[in-house]
């Protein structure tokens, strides 16, 4: 559908137990922990100051009060107005020490679980980011973990002390009214059962709702980044009847969630209340058989109506952790997601880097490639499934200093060629080796110093100018001359004519700039960050014919003695080349000089040459297909 | 959409102030006046329509409310009236007053089961119109806005701005109905049970004022800075994790850590600053409540004590005080949502509030059937209020005329591109279509007769089929397909996993720069406009590629203008007419052939490009 997102379909919502997943939350909480702990006394401590405010009013009743008008003794009266001032006092401490130390740690308990994942996901291979839409990762950042701040904050605490306040007020309850508490306590039978049978039916719809709006927030990104599309074709309202749509359906979900909701509210309420109505006539017949003061009477109703709240809160309470351990588990998705291009144990380290790329039977399946779905997902998988593969044994040599253009049909895996150098991806099998050591022998931080990289379409921050440029370049060379050398290859002396220079900020949050002047100034990044190998993904595409001249010449001349591996469509970019490597069908059907190969393959002639005449070209296709 | 929020007598500002001021916290106070007003006026816009709904919800969380307020008297009355008449063997007094008991519960709960249902339709409802009057918004207001106003800043409205408001509903914007309600009901109760205790309730409320309005000035100034700090860290993360790749490769994990983690760690000290607000707020009004109920057992108790108040009316009147207060610290809670909404709301109106500067035609002149006549009168244009790009031009391009422009990075090819499309409109002159005004056309006749193919092909979430179709949502399969044929596009994707079928964001869907062109070129010939811009739409095509397309391009621009902006002179071939162009200005004019024999720039670009082939 158009401009609508859906989450990654490999997605099962794993049913994990509540207590696992709060037990995964320890490392996170562990410093927070004694502070919460002491919150949760303090709550208690509150809950209880509560619950005995009645209880000074059933000694009033049945001491001072009862009878004694006429002997009009006072003291005891401000004994009790003391206790209950006293005991209100106690609360409102309790109260304030409550949040004073709970809500400091939890807001610190979240910073750390939003940094972490941040750091997880930019250490997370690109393959992961291709298969997780924005909004969904979002909404794991921001909702979620605003979630379970609150639910640290307030939930799990309320949790606490409501059951201990509603077991201490049935305690009371029993003490002061014997069986009348008793009869209270049975009323917990039903609501027990109706818990359990809600919280499993909630929880899925809680999941669904979470995952949906992740989805909605996708499909906002995706409508602002598409904007111009839009636009060309005023799709804007089918853009929003889809988004209505979308967002139709999370209020459907939000429904469903409603009304479970309301069915167990319903009972949460009724069920003691009406517990409540048969105390009050069996209460009464107690008094009546003296088995039960007045006072204790007035006492035992006073507290249920102390602890009826609580019973209350404990739906929504119940609601809200079922909503956070939701949470916990779509946060530890993405943090469990492991990094299947992460740094070796031992790293090598190269001294001196000559800057030799070789290819070595490199054979490469994207990880999400088909035809997966064939394999029934209870059965094991063979190590190596049959899988749509991009690169079908590449053998290529790349020698130190030397310029190499790749060159190929589009979707012949050019782009997946050059991406497997920094390692943005890991061959499936096969190796990519620099100066002799397989890369992945090598942190990818030491790696990509050695290699850097410009693509065709370029990505530029919110930054200045200068930033963008210098992004990856080493410490001792980020002088200004660094950076005018840099722009000056690239051919990017637009920059100047900049309101300011090249302190003007770029990129989404600054000043729009053209595809062309984009590209030059990626050129000009990888330039800045002095590798050894330099692999420009067809960098030059939206450059005029002058412009790509220029810096053509310019990069043959500062980067004679740095190893170029360049993506190329036209025969200009190619001159750039000492030899060219032709890519076909996945592998490496030819090496040599432009020339060479212009007399000798027939694919490369049809890829490059636009002077070949039409019989050719068509019979030529006629062979690719 | 701003009619209905400019409200009556909104003499404030006499323009809008949009986003204008949006990362601004410490806003003047004519300026902090303005954005309150104007998010309370969207709240309200946004809850009128639920108005009746939200009345219901009102009666229903009374009634719940008053069953359980009732429980206490019926409490009281058991012990005053029923056990005494219970010991002289009168059982039916304890009957009804039982019975009562049971109905107050069944009732309190159906209430409040009611209550939770449609509270959700009210606040499901809102939050709906809310997130469609947005994203609408967004797709109203033209491409100079976006241009500044940044995708993450947008998400950031879209989402924690949309999550307060919710907060807020889902707190129960109604129990802050409610919640009065009950109060006024305990106290009223109260006054009629026994008006003296009443007073000392009475009194009590002054300093709960007092209280909530300091609460109020300070928190204000908290929850802006929420949204912006918010906003900030949602921008942040939505630029690095679409830009991975360049983070990645030029290892700025490290620094983006350090970067993400401050604004993370301004977010969470923001947080911090209102969760210890709340600190002093909620425990404040608590206390009020507890001394209150102390100061009302001293003087009930004193009373009963000289025999001027019963036992049970004692009992019953310090319940209700109790009770009294208990909303408050829930609508604190409330009061505490809506001061965060309220902040977002300003985010959310001022986003509103933007004037797109492309706007639509009143009243539209008709054009069902354009030919493709462009014409460019004394046009001057100039991005914002910047320097001028295109000065003084005037242009005519008969229907069906081919026209390639040419020119060095800068010259104003791209600008005039994005005239004829009216993604800006210009400054001064006009650009006709068919003899109209571009401005006196509606938005469906100009979209229809212009297309305009930019260089970034940007692919949906979606099958390439959903793609494709986007140029014309009701084409049938067999014209997609053609469609996919005729630019060359059909081969690959039949190869894909699915075919047309593919999702391309999912499992083999990966297609390079290049397929990415094919299939926004099979969109623009699906959309078969009168007139089709090409701004640089070939520049990742390999060469058979760019053949095939071009093949395609004489048929398909054979009865239609268009205009090619294209660095490859090959596409040139075909054009009737070539441009050049040079700081805004047409320097040449003329049929290729005509140029390439003279000695002008296009002869000497040409022979290059010429020299470049093999």
């Amino acid at each position: 559908m158009l401009v609508s997102a859906t989450a990654p379909a490999q997605r099962k919502p794993a049913d994990t137990s509540t207590v696992a997943t709060l037990l995964r939350l320890l490392p996170f909480v562990r410093p927070a922990l004694p502070r919460i702990s002491i919150g949760m006394l303090c709550a208690l401590g509150a809950g209880l100051c509560a619950l005995a405010i009645p209880q000074v009013l059933e000694s009033l009743v049945d001491g001072p009060l009862a009878g004694a008008a006429t002997s009009g003794d006072t003291r005891g009266l401000w004994l009790a107005v003391g206790a209950v001032l006293g005991l209100g006092l106690l609360e409102v401490f309790f109260v304030f020490l409550r949040r004073r130390m709970i809500l400091t740690p939890t807001t610190y308990v979240e910073w750390g679980m939003r940094t972490t994942l941040f750091k997880h996901l930019q250490d997370l291979p690109l393959a992961f980011h291709d298969q997780w839409p924005g909004g969904q990762l979002l909404s794991r950042a921001m909702t979620d973990l605003n979630m379970l701040r609150r639910w640290m904050a307030f939930g799990i605490v309320m949790l606490v002390v409501n059951f201990a306040t509603v077991g201490v007020g049935i305690a009371l309850m029993i003490r002061t009214a014997g069986p009348l508490g008793w009869v209270y306590l049975l009323g917990a039978i039903p609501m027990a059962i109706l818990s359990f049978r809600f919280s499993r039916r909630f929880r899925r719809i809680a999941r669904m709702s979470q995952d949906q709006a992740g989805d909605l927030a996708t499909t906002v990104e995706e409508s602002v980044h598409g904007i111009r599309v839009l636009k060309a074709y005023g799709r804007g309202p089918e853009a929003y009847k889809n988004f209505a749509s979308q967002a139709g359906e999370l209020r459907n979900t939000e429904m469903t969630k409603a009304r479970q909701m309301s069915a167990f509210t319903f009972s949460i309420i009724s069920i003691p209340e009406c517990v409540l109505g048969a105390c009050v006539f069996w209460g009464v017949w107690l008094v009546t058989q003296g088995d039960l003061t007045i006072g204790a009477l007035g006492a035992f109703f006073a507290t249920a109506a102390v602890i009826n709240g609580p019973v209350e809160q404990l739906g929504q309470l119940l609601s809200m952790s079922l909503t956070a351990k939701t949470s916990v588990d779509r946060y530890f998705e993405v943090l469990d997601s492991e990094n299947t291009v992460a740094d070796p144990q031992k790293p090598v380290r190269l001294e001196e880097v000559r800057g030799e790329v070789r290819f070595e039977a490199v054979r490469f399946h994207y990880p999400d490639a088909p035809p997966i779905d064939l394999v029934p997902a209870h059965t094991h998988v063979p190590h190596e499934a049959p899988r749509e593969e991009v690169l079908t044994g590449v053998d290529l040599t790349v020698r130190p200093g030397e310029t190499m253009a790749l060159v190929g049909l589009t979707g012949s895996g050019k782009t997946t060629m050059a991406a497997l150098v920094p390692r943005l991806f890991d061959v499936t099998s096969g190796a990519v080796l620099l100066d002799g050591v397989d890369i992945r022998a090598m942190t990818r931080e030491h790696l990509r110093t050695q290699v850097a990289i410009a693509f065709e379409d370029a990505t530029l921050f919110s930054a200045s100018v200068r930033e963008n440029v210098l992004l990856g370049a080493p410490p001792q060379a980020r002088t200004e001359a660094d950076l005018q050398r840099a722009l000056d290859i690239a051919q990017a002396g637009f920059v100047h004519k900049l309101p300011f220079g090249v302190d003007t900020t770029i990129g989404e949050e600054g000043m729009s700039l053209s595809g062309g002047q984009r590209q030059r100034l990626a050129l000009a990044r990888a330039i800045a960050a002095r590798p050894r190998v330099l692999v420009l993904d067809d960098p030059l595409s939206a450059l005029d014919v002058e412009t790509e001249e220029r810096v053509t010449v310019r990069l043959r001349e500062e980067l004679s003695d740095t190893t170029v591996l360049v993506v190329a469509h036209r025969p200009s970019t190619v001159a750039l080349a000492d030899r060219v490597a032709v890519l076909q069908e996945g592998r490496v059907t030819g090496v040599g000089t432009h020339s060479e190969l212009l007399v000798s393959h027939l694919h490369y002639r049809f890829v490059i040459s636009s002077l070949i005449e039409d019989e050719e070209f068509d019979r030529a296709r006629g062979v690719r297909v | 959409m701003s009619k209905m929020m400019g409200g009556p007598g909104a003499a404030v500002a006499a323009r809008p102030l949009g986003v204008g001021d949006e990362e601004n916290i410490n806003l003047d106070r004519d300026t902090s006046k303005a954005v309150r007003r104007r998010s309370r006026q969207l709240l309200l816009s946004l809850l009128r329509p639920e108005r009746t709904k939200f009345w219901a919800t009102v009666v229903l969380v009374v009634v719940a409310q008053a069953s359980r307020v009732a429980g206490p008297a019926i409490i009281a009355m058991a012990i005053d009236r029923g056990v005494p008449a219970a010991q002289q063997e009168d059982w039916t007094t304890v009957g009804v007053i039982g019975g009562a008991y049971l109905l107050a519960a069944i009732l309190a709960g159906a209430a409040s089961a009611a209550f939770i249902r449609l509270a959700a339709r009210v606040s499901q409802a809102v939050l709906l119109d809310l997130r469609q009057r947005v994203f609408a918004q967004t797709q109203r207001l033209s491409l100079e806005f976006h241009e500044k106003y940044t995708s993450g800043r947008i998400i950031a409205r879209q989402t924690s701005d949309l999550e307060a408001l919710r907060e807020l509903l889902d707190n129960g914007i109604t129990s802050l109905a409610s919640g009065m309600l009950f109060m006024l009901f305990t106290g009223l109760s109260l006054f009629l049970l026994d008006w003296r205790a009443g007073m000392v309730l009475a009194v009590a409320v002054v300093p709960v004022f007092l209280v909530v309005r300091w609460f109020a000035t300070r928190s204000r100034v908290l929850y802006r800075e929420s949204r912006v700090a918010s906003a900030r860290m949602i921008v942040n993360f939505v630029e690095n994790m679409t830009g991975m790749r360049a983070v990645q490769a030029f290892r700025r994990e490290e620094s983006n850590n350090e970067h993400f983690s401050e604004l993370a760690e301004d977010y969470r000290r923001n947080n911090m600053k209102s969760f210890n607000l709340n600190g002093i707020f909620d425990p404040a009004l608590q206390l009020i409540g507890n001394l209150t109920v102390a100061i009302a057992l001293a003087v009930g108790g004193y009373r009963v004590l000289h025999g001027d108040l019963e036992v049970g009316v004692l009992v019953a009147t310090l319940l209700y005080t109790k009770r009294f207060f208990q909303p408050v610290q829930q609508m604190a809670g409330v009061y505490n949502s809506f001061q965060s909404a309220t902040a977002a709301l300003e985010k959310i109106s001022g986003l509103l509030e933007e004037q797109p500067t492309v706007r639509n035609a009143e009243d539209p002149t008709p054009l069902p059937h354009a030919s493709g006549d462009l014409l460019f009168e004394n046009v001057t244009f100039g991005y914002g209020s910047g320097e001028v790009v295109l000065p003084q031009l005037d242009l005519h391009v008969p229907a069906g005329q081919t026209v390639a422009l040419v020119g060095a990075t800068g010259a104003g090819k791209s600008t005039l591109a994005k005239l004829i499309a009216r993604f800006y409109d210009v400054t001064e002159g006009s650009v006709r279509l068919d003899g109209v005004d571009l401005r006196d056309l509606s938005r469906q006749d100009l979209r229809r007769a212009i297309v305009m193919v930019t260089q970034e092909a940007y692919l949906f979430s979606g099958t390439v089929r959903d793609n494709i179709a986007l140029g014309r949502p009701d084409a049938d399969d067999e014209e997609i397909v053609t469609a996919a044929q005729a630019v060359g596009a059909h081969e690959f994707i039949l190869n894909l996993p699915d075919g047309y079928d593919t999702d391309v964001n999912k499992r083999g869907g990966r297609v390079s720069a290049g397929q990415r062109q094919l299939i926004s070129f099979a969109r623009a010939f699906l959309a078969d406009p009168a007139v089709l811009i090409l701004d640089e739409a070939t520049s990742s095509l390999d060469i058979p590629g760019e053949r095939l397309v071009q093949r395609g391009l004489e048929s398909l621009l054979h009865d239609r203008t268009a205009l090619i902006i294209a660095h490859r002179l090959s596409t040139v071939a075909i054009a009737d007419r070539v441009l050049v162009m040079s700081d805004g200005r047409v320097v040449e004019d003329g049929t290729p052939d005509e140029l390439i024999a003279g000695n002008g720039r296009f002869s000497a670009l040409h022979a290059a490009w010429r020299d470049s082939l093999v």
